[in-house]
């Protein structure tokens, strides 16, 4: 594998405490160095300046839809779509059909990583088995198969007593449960959020507090057991302060954000387009306040997009009848440029911490992961901040084709991905 | 109806949040030149001769798809009805797919009620014939709410000012949504009453209602009264604990019509459920316009048609 020189970028490596131009350098899929003003001979030179080098961005909660729901995604497109939005490492989760709920069905996936994937992926497990809440799921098997973290997102059905034997069980090899909190009994007929929006529309609502109880809920367990807790994709502005009390009592309390829960609210729903139907879904203007708020004091870890593409057929329906969900691979960098960094809300360099280094260092995804350190792989992500694009869902890799974001005006794209040294997006385009 | 400049023609009915006060008023004026042809012996004019209307309906209705069908009928349109019972929905159809197979057909009109809310819309948005929204889940159903404009109006005269109590299972209703809108826009002061498991949770912050756990409070004084209709069908149970309960605490009875003006005029939808949201005394008394509200649907719905498919040019 050849050298690469990334000449005159605005170096961001949040690890290192780094933001200034530099050159980097990659070697044999490993970042040799950063400084200023590198000479290497034989070295392919890419000029980025003017824009800004990170490194590789990291999703932990995407949904590749392998094995079993093809038709939404698999891992060849949701790569493609990884590595066109910039991410060289996503986390895959497990409500596939079937579950991914033994060692045998990581190993499977793992298998077809391996065959089509175009950006490091990483399996997660179910936390019980076949995601319905009553009995644990083969964990340390499947932990030994790599799985990467538990979850049985999509789904709030275990009982307060099997997520603590799922907490205590897997205190042995520290490995953290993310849960998708929202308290069943009061989001079963739910389509958006209960609010004033879903009153006048006459939608049945998922209100904040289903969510609420569900993290209290989960923290009160894990602080019990002195487990750790991944809350996924928080939307609440209590649940944010439920996790911020919880941080500063010691609990070992991680979150996530997304970036429409930090951009849109439900005014935004449209009845006639199921784009915006989302779990837990689109808030009110305070909760997308306090969710950034949240971001900007540290509560909230990192930034994930809960990708999660549908079907064209499936998402085309009544907003009543269509799946929950969207992508957002390919629109997460712009969205977040545009209406959080360019408003002044979220300094980038923070934005780029909690995309790479945070979520690398909760997960644990290995020595370098997430930096730009010598040595480390050499996931890079070229980012230009000031190109201007409009999201045309003809353009996705993904095979979702229903995202709110589209036909906005975005500032700001990734236009090189480089996983391990190699080019796997230039310019919008995946080879 | 020349005196304002409005014109309704290709407009979509979707719901009464679209209308402004004029094209309300547009639909009222239009509607009572429309009653005077249901009381002809011979019930049938040539306006919408050569129209084409398709009645698609994916949800139970007697009065609104007959109402809907007698308009056209009574226009001269040619006047299909679909139910999802009798029609390839059974199969899987698609909305997107039963919708472009309606409107590849020709037709100039659909009207639709379905148990998704925003479904009508949808349609809007999927095919160019003119799409009337026969009610959709609890979102609209703006026919019922002009019809209910007209009966008030009707009979006192005029709209603004007038006090408007609305009880029962808001939650459910898309008659109520309809109503607010309509209500509002004509300068009607809306009172909306019921168990608060029936409200909904954040209704309270819509400007220009109000909203009261009491049913005695909205009907106050009221110069009109409407009862919704409880949606047994829409509740998985527990909103409220009995039909008898109900009927003590939130019926409407004589004893609390009392409490509004004399002259009060009492609305419902239909279907009643009778004896518990509301007494026969009062469904069957003086101050009921029950009946009325099924004759003026029907010339309602015949202003609708006139005015979208034909610019409200007989």
């Amino acid at each position: 594998m050849a050298k690469i020189l990334l000449k005159n970028g605005r170096v961001i490596d949040p690890a290192a405490r780094l933001d200034k131009v530099a050159d980097v350098l990659v070697e044999n899929g490993r970042i040799k160095s950063v400084a200023e003003h590198i000479e290497a001979d034989g070295a392919e030179v890419i000029d980025v300046s003017g824009k800004v080098v990170t490194p590789g961005l990291i999703d932990m909660h995407v949904h590749l839809r392998e094995p079993g729901q093809e038709a939404k995604e698999d891992i060849e497109s949701g790569t493609m779509a990884a590595a066109a939005g910039g991410y060289t490492t996503v986390a895959t989760m497990p409500n596939t059909k079937p579950v991914i709920d033994t060692a045998a069905l990581v190993r499977s996936v793992e298998k077809r990583i391996e065959e089509a994937a175009r950006v490091h992926v990483r399996v997660i497990g179910a936390v019980t088995k076949g995601q319905q809440g009553k009995e644990l799921a083969e964990l340390g098997d499947m932990v030994e198969a790599g799985a990467v973290a538990f979850s049985d997102d999509g789904h709030f059905d275990s009982t307060a007593k099997v997520l603590l034997n799922a907490y205590d069980y897997l205190h042995t090899y520290d490995k953290v449960i993310i849960n998708h909190e929202e308290e069943t009994s009061l989001v079963e007929d739910g389509v958006m959020n209960e609010g004033h929006a879903s009153a006048m529309l006459g939608m049945k609502g998922r209100p904040t507090v289903a969510e609420d109880i569900a993290v209290a809920r989960d923290i009160l367990l894990a602080e019990y057991a002195g487990a750790r807790v991944h809350i996924a994709h928080i939307s609440s502005g209590k649940s944010v302060q439920l996790v911020r009390e919880a941080k500063a009592r010691g609990v070992r309390v991680t979150a996530e954000a997304t970036p429409q829960h930090m951009t849109m609210t439900d005014e935004m729903v449209n009845l006639y387009d199921s784009s915006t139907k989302v779990n837990p879904p689109l808030r009110s203007q305070q909760d997308v306040d306090a969710v950034v708020a949240g971001l900007i004091d540290g509560t909230i870890d990192m930034i994930v997009t809960d990708h999660s593409p549908h079907a064209q057929e499936e998402k085309d329906q009544e907003y009543l009848f269509a799946p929950s969900g969207f992508p957002g691979l390919e629109t997460a960098v712009g969205v977040l440029l545009t209406d959080l960094v360019d408003t002044g809300k979220l300094p980038l360099p923070l934005m780029i911490e909690k995309m790479t280094y945070a979520p690398a260092r909760i997960f644990d995804l290995g020595e370098g992961v997430g930096t730009l350190s010598a040595g480390a792989p050499a996931d890079i992500t070229v980012i230009d901040t000031e190109k201007e694009w409009v999201v045309d869902a003809h353009d996705f890799y993904t095979k979702g084709s229903h995202s709110p974001f589209v036909g906005r005006t975005l500032k700001g794209k990734p236009v090189l991905t480089m996983v391990d040294g190699r080019i796997v997006m230039r310019d919008g385009v995946v080879d | 109806m020349e005196k304002n400049n409005v014109s309704m023609r290709g407009k979509n009915i979707l719901a009464l949040k679209d209308f402004s006060p004029e094209e309300i008023d547009l639909v009222l004026n239009t509607a009572k030149e429309m009653k005077n042809i249901i009381h002809r012996d011979i019930k049938k004019l040539p306006t919408l001769r050569g129209k084409s209307i398709v009645t698609l309906f994916y949800e139970p209705s007697t009065r609104t798809r007959t109402s809907f069908e007698l308009a056209g009928k009574y226009l001269g349109a040619d006047v299909v009805n679909i139910t999802s019972g009798t029609s390839s929905i059974v199969k899987g159809e698609s909305l997107r797919d039963t919708l472009y197979t309606v409107a590849a057909m020709g037709v100039d009109a659909i009207v639709m009620r379905h148990k998704a809310e925003g479904a009508a819309e949808y349609a809007s948005h999927v095919v160019s014939p003119v799409i009337i929204n026969a009610g959709d889940g609890a979102h609209a159903h703006p026919s019922q709410g002009l019809l209910n404009l007209f009966t008030i109006k009707e009979n006192k005269g005029h709209l603004e000012g007038l006090k408007v109590a609305i009880l029962g299972d808001v939650l459910h209703s898309r008659v109520a949504r309809s109503d607010i809108y309509g209500m509002r826009a004509m300068g009607m002061e809306v009172h909306i009453a019921g168990p608060k498991t029936l409200l909904p949770r954040f209704l309270c912050e819509e400007p220009g209602i109000v909203v009261h756990e009491r049913i005695e409070e909205a009907i106050a004084d009221a110069d009109v009264i409407e009862v919704l209709r409880i949606q047994l069908e829409r509740m998985k149970g527990g909103l409220f604990p009995t039909t008898r309960e109900y009927a003590r605490i939130f019926g409407l009875n004589e004893e609390r019509l009392a409490l509004a003006k004399d002259d009060v005029l009492v609305l419902h939808p239909g279907p009643m459920n009778k004896g518990w949201e509301i007494s026969p005394f009062v469904s069957y008394g003086d101050n009921s316009a029950i009946q009325e509200e099924v004759q003026n649907g029907v010339a309602v719905r015949m202003a609708l048609y006139t005015l979208t498919l034909m610019g409200g040019r007989a």
